[in-house]
């Protein structure tokens, strides 16, 4: 492995670095979380740093040609290649220095994807980058639960029941999304060994999604972030709230903010108070009756959703991260 | 065996026994590659086979990626082409098609990377013998193409590639079509020249003011919509046309350097003087040879040209090599369902290009070898005698004749 740049811990939101490298020109909506986590994502990486995109939000709504809000060089992949993206890019520069053709110097590699092209389409690929120990990359998956940028449609990402372009409430069916995938950061840290930092993160926690970036960075090799976004547009709530929601997802203990750095899993912020006992989880309505999405949702369908949140803190044998359990005593055969 | 080394001036190297995708691996380490990514699919992944050995061996320093899947292992070696990097590809059949979003886009990325598509049949039904559809699918796209028939012109045209690909005034991708199995698989003797006069004729890849680098902070292919995508599809057609010339330079610089006699575009093999003249791409050029050759013992005037490059189409070269013939029959190892011959792709081109030619040539069609099948001697002179049919009656035959193919199959 090629060494990377040592990026200290940031103490405090004072003391974050004031260039910003993701400045004017994006066209992103008013209240978009997302635009927020590119804009932190960069800074905590800081000049000296490649940025792929994939298709989604991001790029569109961000990249348009003559006001590219990027000051740091950047370039567009297609939707399921963020982790090839990044291979490559980090293949590249890797070979080029190794054999001399470029000067050496540690090159941050970041790709960024949405949900859709992340825990959907490019999720191969992104378990494939994660693979190479000696390609020093992060990937970053932006979740704002939809494909937002084509109209909101139902992502794999999109939560229990959510109504979306592709899931609206009818009189036949009133829910017609009813999967429930949330847990893509933990999917990848357990299938893959050799990537020295996987975590979770939001942007109502700025300083706590920094430090994440920085420390997945610093420690090298091929590493990723899943955010947690939350979108005006696609979850119908005043812009103003953004920030809000965030917090709301973690405090329900509907969103885990965790990472898990050379194997070893630490929660973090209010998750952490929640894991320890210190901190009560407040009721997912609070956090449901905020957005319209969930407006079609009966007392039945929070009740639901309240007992799959429970699950995630009561059942799971390590919350918010593995619902997977270990028996011991148990032997079938 | 069309080989032609044992009448060329001697040149610096070694003679070996290979395949053609051995040959194609060999050029890859005399480029000195920088990234190569594989995935399996016959009969392209040969090469990749190849690579790995002589990467493990030692002989060729370059980052050996197995990718998870054909639209990954394009994606990767598009974005390290980006940063600078010297790449090689490549794939066969659906797996070509799985990468097909990437090919597209690296095509209008402009990025020069070069691929090695192994010709293969898209199944299903299940196939893996030989069929031209799967390169053909990106004929549209901005990709340069060509088609080579013997090892020796799989190396040589590998190295041309990359010149022709980085070269500035192109910055096109390159797609290499060898017919799996008839070439991937089947071994000849290949002159492998020496590193030194390679280098000679392949400069290092500069990406110049494009490369992704923080010391170039450029944003590359941003949203341009209506606003400006139209000039840049502009650029590339330029792009394209230039492309013509560049070729042309390579094949001077590399006869100069390496001492050999290549033409740039197309062979032609008895045309000179041949009142009937086949045309194809690929392998079938030694079958077709052979009953050029048998022909012509007996006394008739027929011909064979082979087209080396696809994409740019070689007009000039077509034009001036059929327009002196009374008919011309096109051989499509592929096929264009419902097109307005209902026959191939190469007949449809070839037709276009000689229709501002007077007088104006009869051309036929003929569909073979689809699958791998062979192209016999029999069927050879089948051709012949159809396209001579034509000659005498001076109209072209548009029904399109299946050569080879069981009847009363429908």
């Amino acid at each position: 492995m090629t060494t990377t740049q040592k990026l200290p811990a940031i103490r405090g939101v004072h003391n974050a670095p004031l260039e910003e490298f993701y400045t004017s020109g994006h066209r992103t909506c008013q209240g978009c979380e997302s635009a927020l986590v590119m804009k932190l994502m960069i800074k905590a990486a800081g000049p000296r740093t490649v940025v792929l995109g994939s298709t989604g939000c991001m790029y569109v709504a961000n990249t348009t040609y003559y006001s590219t809000p990027w000051v740091v060089p950047w370039m567009h992949t297609q939707l399921g290649s963020s982790g090839s993206a990044a291979t490559g890019a980090a293949a590249g520069l890797k070979a080029l220095m190794k054999k001399g053709k470029m000067k050496e110097e540690p090159i941050n590699v970041i790709s960024f994807c949405g949900d859709g092209g992340g825990a959907d389409m490019g999720l191969s690929a992104i378990s494939a980058s994660l693979t190479h120990p000696e390609y020093n990359h992060l990937v970053l998956m932006y979740d704002n639960e939809s494909y937002a940028n084509t109209d909101i449609q139902v992502s794999g990402s999109s939560p229990w029941g959510a109504h979306t372009s592709f899931s609206p409430p009818g009189k036949a069916r009133r829910i017609m999304h009813d999967r429930w995938k949330k847990n893509t950061a933990a999917m990848l840290a357990h299938g893959h060994p050799k990537s020295r930092y996987i975590a979770t993160g939001c942007a109502s926690y700025a300083v706590d999604l920094l430090n994440k970036v920085r420390r997945a960075l610093t420690l090298g090799g091929p590493t990723f972030i899943h955010s947690f976004d939350p979108c005006p547009k696609g979850w119908d709530y005043d812009p103003r709230y953004s920030h809000e929601l965030g917090m709301l997802a973690v405090e329900t203990g509907l969103w885990v903010q965790w990472e898990i750095e050379d194997g070893v899993l630490r929660y973090s912020g209010p998750s952490r108070m929640i894991a320890i006992g210190r901190r009560k989880r407040k009721p997912i309505v609070e956090y449901l009756k905020r957005q319209g999405r969930f407006a079609h949702f009966t007392e039945e369908d929070i009740a639901y959703f309240q007992s799959q949140v429970d699950e995630i803190w009561e059942k799971w044998g390590t919350p918010g991260v593995s619902s997977v359990k270990l028996d011991l005593k148990g032997d079938r055969a | 065996m069309t080989t032609r080394t044992a009448e060329e001036a001697p040149v610096a190297g070694r003679e070996e026994l290979i395949s053609g995708s051995e040959a194609i691996a060999q050029a890859c380490a005399l480029a000195d590659i920088d990234v190569v990514t594989a995935y399996p699919i016959r009969p392209y992944d040969t090469v990749m086979q190849f690579l790995s050995r002589l990467i493990a061996d030692g002989a060729l320093k370059c980052e050996f990626i197995v990718a998870e899947s054909e639209h990954s292992q394009f994606e990767i070696v598009k974005h390290a082409s980006a940063v600078g990097a010297r790449t090689f590809v490549g794939s066969s059949g659906v797996g070509w098609f799985y990468a097909l979003e990437a090919i597209a886009v690296t095509a209008g990325l402009r990025l020069p990377v070069v691929a090695l598509v192994g010709n293969r049949a898209l199944d299903d039904p299940g196939a893996f013998g030989c069929e031209h559809n799967d390169a053909l699918a990106v004929r549209d796209l901005g990709w340069l193409m060509n088609w080579v028939s013997t090892g020796q012109e799989a190396l040589d045209t590998a190295l041309i590639a990359w010149r022709v690909a980085e070269d500035p005034r192109v910055f096109l991708p390159c797609a290499i079509s060898a017919d799996g199995a008839f070439l991937t698989h089947s071994q000849q003797i290949v002159r492998v020249p020496d590193k030194r006069l390679v280098d000679r004729f392949l400069p290092p890849y500069n990406r110049g003011d494009l490369q992704l680098h923080p010391d170039n902070p450029i944003t590359i292919a941003p949203q341009v919509n209506e606003d400006w995508l139209m000039e840049m599809r502009k650029q590339t057609d330029a792009a394209m046309r230039r492309s013509r010339d560049v070729i042309i330079e390579a094949y001077l610089d590399f006869n100069r350097i390496f001492h050999r006699d290549l033409t740039p575009f197309t062979e032609e093999y008895m045309t000179e003087d041949a009142e009937v003249i086949l045309v194809g791409v690929g392998t079938l050029a030694l079958p077709i040879k052979v009953a050029v050759r048998r022909l012509r013992e007996q006394g008739q005037k027929v011909g064979f040209l082979r087209l080396k490059w696809f994409r740019p189409f070689p007009m000039p070269e077509v034009q001036k090599a059929l327009s002196k013939a009374k008919a011309v029959g096109v051989i499509d190892r592929d096929y264009s369902f419902g097109s307005p011959m209902h026959g191939g792709v190469l007949a449809h081109e070839v037709r276009s290009a000689l229709y501002d030619v007077e007088p104006r040539v009869p051309v036929v069609n003929f569909v073979a070898g689809l699958g791998g099948r062979e192209i016999t001697q029999p069927f050879a002179r089948e051709m012949f005698a159809i396209t001579q049919q034509a000659a005498q009656s001076g109209a072209s035959d548009t029904q399109t004749h299946w050569i080879g193919v069981r009847e009363n199959q429908e």
